[in-house]
C-alpha cells in the first residue's frame, strides 16, 4: 500500500473510533438543542399531528416580560451564591482539615460524602420534617433553648423559605466540594512546601505562594459545577415548598415545567429553557474570565 | 517493536470496521432492555398502584369467564405515566386502553389529534344501557358539550372505572371533646365552631395540603359556585366578569377570615396533602378537607381514627352547595387499536355492578356505577351519596387559563401568609387575565 494511503487509513481508522461517540453527540445534543431553539419560536402543545403556529420573537418578548419568570431566576442566583461562598468554604475547610489527618480520612469521606449520595426528594422529605412549624426538630431545639419566638414554620414562612431551601441545598451539595478539593490537595507536591519551609516560609506564605495558586483550576471546577447545579436545583424544591408560598421559592426549572405542563406552551417553555441556557453559559464564562485573571494577578 | 506496532496498526483496523458496524446497528436496532413478554389480548397502561393488584386479580377473573387475555401494565408515579402516554401517542404505539391525565385540556389535545376513540354510539346502543350505569357527574368529565372551547365533536370519549369528590371531614372525637353537637352547616357556624374548638382543644382547626394548587382551587371553586353560581364563574372565565367583581372578593375573603381566626395549621401554605393527611389521622386538626381517596390513606395511617364526612358550610342561600367531584380514573380506548372492539367489551365488563363492588371493596375508592353504592363503609357511603351534588371545572364548557389558575392558588397563599389582601389579589389576578387576553389576541 502506497504511504500516502496508508497516512489516509490511519488517519482514517483513528477518525472511525470516534465515530460512534460523535453520531450520538450529534444526535442527543446537537440536534436536540437546534429543535429546541426552533421549537422556542412556535406554540406547540407537546403532541405531535396537530398545526404549530409560528410566533417569531413573541415567546421571547414574553420571557422577558415575565415577572414570575425573573424572580425565579433571582431565587436561583440567591442560592447558588449562598452555595459559592458559604458551601464551597464549608467544604474547603473541611477539606483542609481531613487533610491534616493521617488516620481515619476515608471515614471522614465517606460521611461527608454521605449527603451528596442521598435522593434530592429524601433529603428535602427528611428536612421538611426538621423545619416543620408543629413537630420540626429545629423548633423543638430552639423551644428548648428557650428562643420560642424565633420558632416558626421555616418552609413555609416568606421571610425564611428561599434560605431554607438554600440551606438544604448546600447542606446536600457540600460533599462535592470536599472531595474535588481534597483530591486537589492532596495532588499537591509535598516536596514544595519542604523546599518552603527550608526557606522559612510562613503558613501564609505557603498558602498564599503554593496552596492557592496550585488549587485555583480545582476551584474553577468546584465553581463552575456549584453554578450550574444549583442553578438547576429542582427537586429539593418539589419535595419541600413546590414554589410557594406564593412565588417564594419558585425556581427556572419549576417554571419551564410549569410551562410544559401547566400551560401545555411547549414553545415558551423552550424560550425559557433557551434564555436560561444563555445565563448559565454568560456567568460560567465570567466564572472563567475571572479565575484565569486571579491566577494572572 | 516494529512487529509490535504492525501488528497493533492491524489490530486496529481489524476492530474498527465490526466495531462501527456494532455500534451503528445497534443505535439504529434499539438498546437490549428488557422484552417484553407479548400479548395476544388487550394491553391496558395505567397509574394506580393502590388498584393494580385488584385490577390484575380482574383481568383473570375476566379470563377465566370470557377466555380472553388483558393485560394491566403499571406505569407510576403519574408525572411519569403521562410522559410515557405522550411519548405513545408520538411514536404512534399507544396500548389498546389507557388514560390521560390532566383534565379535559390534555383529553381534548388527545381527541383531536385522533389518538382516543368516540364511545358514544356504544353508550347509547341497547336504550343507552352501558350510559346509565354511571353516575352524571362522572360521564360529564368523559364528556365533551357542543360548541366546547377545545373544538371537539360533542361526545363521550371516556370510561369512568370509579369517582371521587372532595368533602370536609372532621374528627369526631376532637369536636365531642370541645362540646360541640352540630355539625357547621353554614359559614357562621364553621367559624364559631373553629372559635369553640380551639379555644376548649387548643388543636389545630383547619388543615389542608395548600401546598398542592389544586386543592386550594377546589375549595375557591366551592365558594365560588355557592355565591355566585356557575354562569357568573363561566362569565369570569370568558372575560365578561372581573375578577374585582365583590363577589370574587368575598370567595377570597373567606380565607382571610379563617386567617384572622387562626384557624390554619402552622406551614399549610407548603404543605403537602399527604402531610395534611398524617396531621389529621393522629389527631392534631379537627378540619380537613380531602379526596374521598383519604379513607383508604387513614385506615392505613391509623385504623382507630374516629371521623366522619362532612358537607361544605354553606357562605350564601343565593345558589345551591356543590362540592367538587366527577370520574376519578378514567379508560379511553385507543383510536388506532385494532382490536377497538374487544377493548370496549373489556371496559363494559368493567363498569358492572359486581366487578365495580370487587373494585371497591378492595381498593375503599367511590364504585363509578350508581348501583354499587350501599355495599361499602358508612364513610364510603356518605361520600358517593353526595355525588350528585358535584360539579368539576373540567366539565365546564369553558376553562380558565392555567396560568390564571395558579395565580389563583398562590394568591390565596399569599393572602395566608398575609403578603396580601383580597383585594389587591382580585386586582392582580384581573391584570394577569387582561394580559393573556392581549396575547391570546
Amino acid at each position: 500500500m502506497p504511504n500516502r494511503y496508508k497516512s489516509f487509513f490511519d488517519k482514517f481508522t483513528n477518525f472511525a473510533f470516534v465515530i460512534p461517540a460523535l453520531v450520538l453527540f450529534c444526535i442527543f445534543n446537537i440536534y436536540t438543542f437546534l429543535d429546541l431553539f426552533c421549537l422556542s419560536f412556535l406554540k406547540w402543545d407537546g403532541l405531535v399531528g396537530g398545526a404549530s403556529q409560528f410566533m417569531g420573537l413573541k415567546n421571547y418578548w414574553a420571557v422577558f416580560q415575565d415577572g414570575i419568570w425573573w424572580s425565579s431566576v433571582w431565587h436561583a442566583i440567591l442560592i447558588t451564591f449562598l452555595a459559592l461562598t458559604l458551601q464551597n468554604l464549608l467544604a474547603l475547610l473541611l477539606a483542609l482539615c481531613v487533610d491534616k489527618i493521617i488516620r481515619g480520612q476515608t471515614v471522614y469521606k465517606v460521611i461527608f460524602f454521605l449527603p451528596p449520595v442521598l435522593s434530592g426528594i429524601v433529603v428535602g422529605l427528611i428536612w421538611d420534617w426538621i423545619f416543620n412549624g408543629d413537630y420540626g426538630l429545629l423548633n423543638h431545639w430552639l423551644t428548648l433553648l428557650h428562643l420560642d419566638q424565633i420558632t416558626r414554620a421555616w418552609l413555609a414562612d416568606p421571610l425564611t423559605a428561599i434560605y431554607a431551601v438554600a440551606f438544604i441545598h448546600m447542606w446536600k451539595g457540600f460533599g462535592w466540594g470536599f472531595v474535588i478539593l481534597l483530591a486537589g490537595l492532596q495532588n499537591i507536591d509535598m516536596e514544595l512546601y519542604e523546599a518552603s519551609e527550608m526557606d522559612g516560609a510562613s503558613w501564609w506564605s505557603k498558602s498564599r505562594y503554593i496552596t492557592i495558586p496550585l488549587m485555583i483550576p480545582i476551584f474553577v471546577i468546584v465553581s463552575i459545577l456549584t453554578i450550574l447545579g444549583t442553578m438547576q436545583i429542582y427537586d429539593l424544591i418539589v419535595s419541600t415548598t413546590r414554589g410557594g408560598p406564593g412565588y417564594h421559592t419558585e425556581v427556572p426549572i419549576t417554571r419551564i415545567l410549569h410551562s410544559m405542563h401547566g400551560m401545555q406552551n411547549y414553545g415558551y417553555a423552550a424560550a425559557q429553557g433557551i434564555v436560561f441556557g444563555i445565563i448559565l453559559l454568560i456567568v460560567s464564562l465570567g466564572q472563567i474570565h475571572f479565575s484565569k485573571k486571579f491566577k494572572q494577578d | 517493536m516494529i512487529l509490535g506496532r504492525f501488528l497493533f496498526g492491524a489490530l486496529k483496523n481489524v476492530i474498527a470496521v465490526p466495531l462501527i458496524a456494532f455500534f451503528l446497528a445497534s443505535m439504529c436496532c434499539g438498546g437490549g432492555g428488557k422484552k417484553e413478554e407479548k400479548c395476544n389480548g388487550i394491553v391496558v397502561w395505567h397509574w394506580m398502584t393502590d388498584r393494580h393488584e385488584t385490577l390484575l386479580k380482574l383481568a383473570n377473573q375476566y379470563k377465566a369467564e370470557t377466555g380472553k387475555e388483558v393485560r394491566f401494565e403499571l406505569n407510576a408515579p403519574s408525572d411519569l405515566y403521562t410522559t410515557k402516554v405522550i411519548a405513545a401517542a408520538q411514536t404512534g404505539s399507544l396500548p389498546e386502553i389507557f388514560g390521560v391525565l390532566g383534565g379535559s385540556p390534555d383529553m381534548a389535545r388527545f381527541i383531536n389529534k385522533n389518538y382516543i376513540h368516540n364511545l358514544t354510539q356504544d353508550m347509547e346502543i341497547n336504550g343507552a344501557e352501558w350510559k346509565n350505569y354511571f353516575f352524571l357527574r362522572a360521564l360529564e368529565m368523559n364528556a365533551f358539550q357542543e360548541g366546547n372551547q377545545w373544538k371537539v365533536p360533542a361526545g363521550i370519549y371516556g370510561v369512568p372505572i370509579d369517582v371521587t369528590n372532595i368533602q370536609m371531614l372532621y374528627n369526631k372525637d376532637i369536636f365531642e371533646k370541645a362540646g360541640i353537637i352540630k355539625i357547621p352547616e353554614t359559614w357562621a357556624e364553621f367559624i364559631q365552631a373553629g372559635d369553640i374548638i380551639k379555644e376548649k382543644t387548643g388543636e389545630h382547626f383547619f388543615v389542608s395540603g395548600f401546598g398542592e394548587t389544586w386543592i386550594i382551587n377546589s375549595m375557591v371553586m366551592n365558594f365560588a359556585y355557592n355565591l355566585m353560581g356557575e354562569e357568573k364563574i363561566i362569565k369570569t372565565f370568558k372575560g365578561d366578569v372581573l375578577y374585582t367583581d365583590p363577589d370574587w372578593i368575598a370567595v377570597f375573603s373567606k380565607f382571610k377570615e379563617m386567617v384572622d381566626h387562626k384557624f390554619f395549621a402552622s406551614g399549610v401554605v407548603t404543605m403537602i396533602n399527604k402531610s395534611a393527611e398524617r396531621l389529621f389521622a393522629t389527631g392534631k386538626a379537627a378540619i380537613t378537607y380531602n379526596g374521598s381517596w383519604c379513607v383508604n390513606v387513614y385506615k392505613s395511617m391509623n385504623p382507630k381514627l374516629n371521623y366522619a364526612a362532612m358537607f361544605f358550610p354553606r357562605i350564601s342561600d343565593q345558589f345551591p352547595v356543590v362540592i367538587q367531584g366527577g370520574a376519578g380514573s378514567s379508560f379511553v380506548v385507543s383510536e388506532n387499536s385494532a382490536k377497538k372492539e374487544e377493548a370496549i367489551q373489556f371496559l363494559k365488563w368493567l363498569t358492572t355492578k359486581n366487578v365495580q363492588i370487587t373494585l371497591a371493596t378492595d381498593t375503599s375508592n367511590l364504585p363509578s356505577n350508581k348501583s354499587a353504592v350501599g355495599k361499602m363503609s358508612i364513610i364510603l357511603d356518605t361520600f358517593a351519596k353526595n355525588m350528585d351534588n358535584t360539579i368539576h371545572p373540567s366539565a365546564l364548557p369553558c376553562l380558565e387559563d392555567p396560568s390564571v389558575e395558579e395565580a389563583i392558588a398562590r394568591g390565596i397563599q399569599s393572602i395566608i401568609i398575609g403578603e396580601t389582601t383580597p383585594e389587591k389579589m382580585a386586582e392582580t389576578l384581573q391584570t394577569l387575565k387582561q394580559k393573556i387576553k392581549a396575547q391570546n389576541a
